[in-house]
């Protein structure tokens, strides 16, 4: 199993491309501070939207059953999802029963979750995303390294050379423009043949049980009211109480993720269309379990703005794929070890704790306080490198004894002075820094010298 | 007024220098500290890597250490936001929470006492506010919450005559230190903090300051390894009338 590290170092190496993705992200987080100034009551609004998030978690059983009574009401099927599988299984049911064998699907990142695509390929359905981002990612047979602009990990020329591929275009083409045109075609006659159209969903509202779809590209609305099936997918989080609350967080998640005033198209669908059919899919797959452990509960308000990836400057350098999981960045590094902490026991660890993912969260999740705890969990449950936990342990008598650490302070003061540079260099701090001059003689060893101790 | 100075392990080791500095810029305006030679750490290097309960036995020793002073100073944002915040981890005595608000870190102590002799050092300074002092003790603005840094760090500066703080591309972006992360991560971390010195040297720092010595400690080792020289100082040596 490859760990944040290891791939981390082997994005890295291309010192080009991690110049260019940082730079690409870091644009997106300036462009985010500057909308976001415009607003006086920002903080104010992180605030607002960050009570009603909790508040909406405290009581989320009713908010469901609410929300499922109004789209039933609207004349939406409705569907539970316990996981993963029955997830699949629900949208893979609902496509035979019309024999639909063509679906087109906006951004979700729940489906990539539950691996919906090769799923429904699997049982011989046609998948074609419709967002450019999660098309380009898809013809390249990969997973979305971002969790909004999925592709962003790919250069011009990349995206060129798999549009050659499936497109024809020609191999030296790198014009944005033009690539764009060149996948608009296939893009079009995907989205009039379709039988049904997969989205997945920004916010549920459950005074209304009608749902919104925000994109900026209105690939959601062409394909759900060209099809006669939209199915909405939906983790049981997404809720918001009212329509009002709306006003809160549409205003916070475009300008947090692309730093926007708003997404282009953001649709509130309530009641099918008439003679189409309407469904949801809310699916749990471990939320619940999330839910009930009360030190890492907030990390369920997240709304997948993707601001903490912009700004994280660990996930700037390392790239998405890097953290293994589905959603990646910050805020995967502290959802997915609660999936599976053995398997993700790196990601709390990827990050300095610089604490600016949780100073550009719109719904102010402490991000680096739940690091810092999954840290410990990984820790109990001792999944820390042997290496590791030696030294901590090591470290931790060194600590607690003055005698101790006085003569150990000593004898590291004198390694690193006769230590010679080759071996220096094989040490995780000289690889690639030099180590400090030590001096002859410690603070303490001064004070105590010059009769002050 | 009982005022004790923690000086974290790595200065007192590796950094006398800075511990010293430290001592005599308190002295120069009036404060006697106390240095308690029981102390060692305050279990943040443990913590940190997912041990905490590896850090106890050092938080409690600072504890013990510190309980009977009404001020704890320490020239470290990193170890006082430790004290601070992750002391939480244990049983919350009247003496763990009274060495918890009684630590406070140099700058911002200094601010409260009255200014020093003046200063000069004309150069052009690269600020560095560590991320826990930024982020963590909210020491200055960070650059997702507001445009204007200010902070104690900047605000001792501006008392030094002919220093001249630089502007920057990314204000407050991680050296890529991090503590563990430094060797877990080594090839993320020196990439963070050889991108950290080059929007320094591009807007024509000549000396990069900090009140956090082991950021400078990593920026140090990236700048000693490129072999052209960026010299670092503690905002204490500094104060304290140094030159790079």
């Amino acid at each position: 199993m490859t760990t944040h590290p290891e791939a981390a170092e082997a994005f890295a190496q291309d010192a080009e491309r991690t110049a260019w993705h940082d730079q690409a992200l870091w644009f997106v987080r300036a462009k985010r501070d500057q909308v976001t100034r415009a607003i006086p009551e920002w903080e104010a609004l992180r605030t607002l939207a960050s009570g009603i998030k909790a508040h909406t978690l405290s009581r989320l059983d009713e908010y469901l059953e609410q929300f499922e009574r109004n789209a039933l009401a609207n004349g939406v099927v409705v569907h539970w999802a316990a996981d993963a599988d029955e997830h699949n299984r629900i949208v893979l049911g609902i496509l035979r029963d019309r024999g639909a064998t063509r679906l087109v699907k906006s951004k979700s990142m729940l489906t990539e979750e539950c691996h919906l695509n090769p799923y429904l390929e699997a049982h011989g359905i046609t998948v074609v995303d419709s967002d450019l981002g999660e098309r380009i990612v898809q013809l390249g047979r990969e997973a979305p390294s971002h969790i909004v602009m999925p592709a962003i990990h790919k250069r011009k020329a990349e995206v060129g050379a798999l549009f050659a591929e499936h497109f024809g275009t020609s191999p030296d083409e790198d014009d944005p423009g033009r690539l764009a045109d060149a996948a608009r075609g296939p893009l079009r006659s995907a989205l009039f043949g379709a039988d049904a159209a997969l989205t997945g969903v920004n916010f549920g509202v459950a005074e209304t049980g009608g749902i919104v779809v925000c994109t900026n590209e209105g690939n959601a609305d062409l394909g759900v009211h060209l099809a006669p099936i939209h199915i909405a997918c939906m983790g049981i989080e997404k809720l918001v109480p009212r329509v009002a609350d709306l006003g809160v967080f549409l205003r916070l998640l475009a300008r947090s993720a692309t730093g926007q005033p708003i997404t282009a198209y953001s649709s509130h669908v309530v009641t099918p269309r008439a003679p189409g059919q309407l469904h949801f899919v809310i699916v749990d797959n471990g939320r619940s379990e999330h839910l009930g452990r009360p030190e890492f509960r907030e990390a369920l308000a997240c709304i997948r703005c993707g601001a903490c990836l912009n700004t994280c400057p660990v996930y700037r350098r390392s790239g998405g794929h890097s953290y293994g999981s589905t959603i990646p960045g910050p805020i995967g590094a502290i959802l997915s070890p609660g999936v599976d902490l053995a398997k993700h026991a790196s990601l709390p660890f990827a990050s300095t704790l610089c604490g600016s993912c949780g100073d550009v969260c719109p719904v102010k999740i402490d991000i680096p306080q739940q690091l810092y705890r999954w840290r410990q969990m990984v820790g109990r449950a001792g999944l820390l490198p042997a290496k590791k936990r030696l030294t901590m342990t090591l470290l931790g008598g060194v600590f607690g004894s003055r005698a101790w650490y006085e003569w150990c302070g000593r004898m590291a003061r004198v390694a690193l002075r006769v230590v010679p540079g080759w071996l220096a260099r094989r040490t995780a701090w000289g690889r690639e820094r030099e180590l400090p001059v030590a001096p002859k003689e410690s603070f303490r060893e001064w004070y105590q010298r010059s009769g002050r101790g | 007024m009982s005022v004790a100075l923690f000086i974290p392990c790595y200065v007192d080791q590796l950094y006398p220098q800075v511990a010293r500095a430290t001592l005599a810029v308190l002295a120069a305006r009036g404060v006697t500290v106390e240095y308690p030679l029981a102390q060692t750490c305050c279990g943040q290097p443990m913590a940190n890597a997912g041990c905490e309960g590896d850090a106890h036995a050092a938080a409690r020793r600072f504890v013990r250490t510190f309980a009977g002073y009404d001020t704890i100073v320490a020239p470290s944002g990193s170890c006082v936001h430790y004290v601070r915040h992750h002391f939480d981890a244990l049983p919350q005595t009247s003496q763990v929470q009274h060495v918890r608000n009684a630590t406070v870190e140099l700058s911002e102590f200094l601010l409260t006492l009255p200014e020093g002799p003046p200063i000069d050092f004309p150069y052009r300074v690269g600020v560095h506010v560590g991320c826990h002092a930024l982020r963590g003790l909210r020491q200055a603005v960070s650059s997702e919450l507001g445009p204007t840094p200010g902070g104690a760090l900047r605000t001792l500066l501006a008392t030094l005559r002919g220093a001249e703080v630089v502007a920057l591309d990314r204000p407050d972006e991680c050296c890529g230190f991090g503590g563990t992360f430094a060797v877990d991560e080594p090839a993320i971390s020196a990439r963070m903090g050889s991108d950290r010195i080059a929007d320094h040297r591009r807007h024509g720092a000549q000396v990069l300051v900090s009140g956090d010595m082991s950021c400078l400690m990593h920026l140090d080792g990236i700048v000693r390894r490129q072999g052209a020289p960026l010299p670092v100082m503690h905002i204490a040596q500094i104060l304290n009338g140094e030159r790079p």
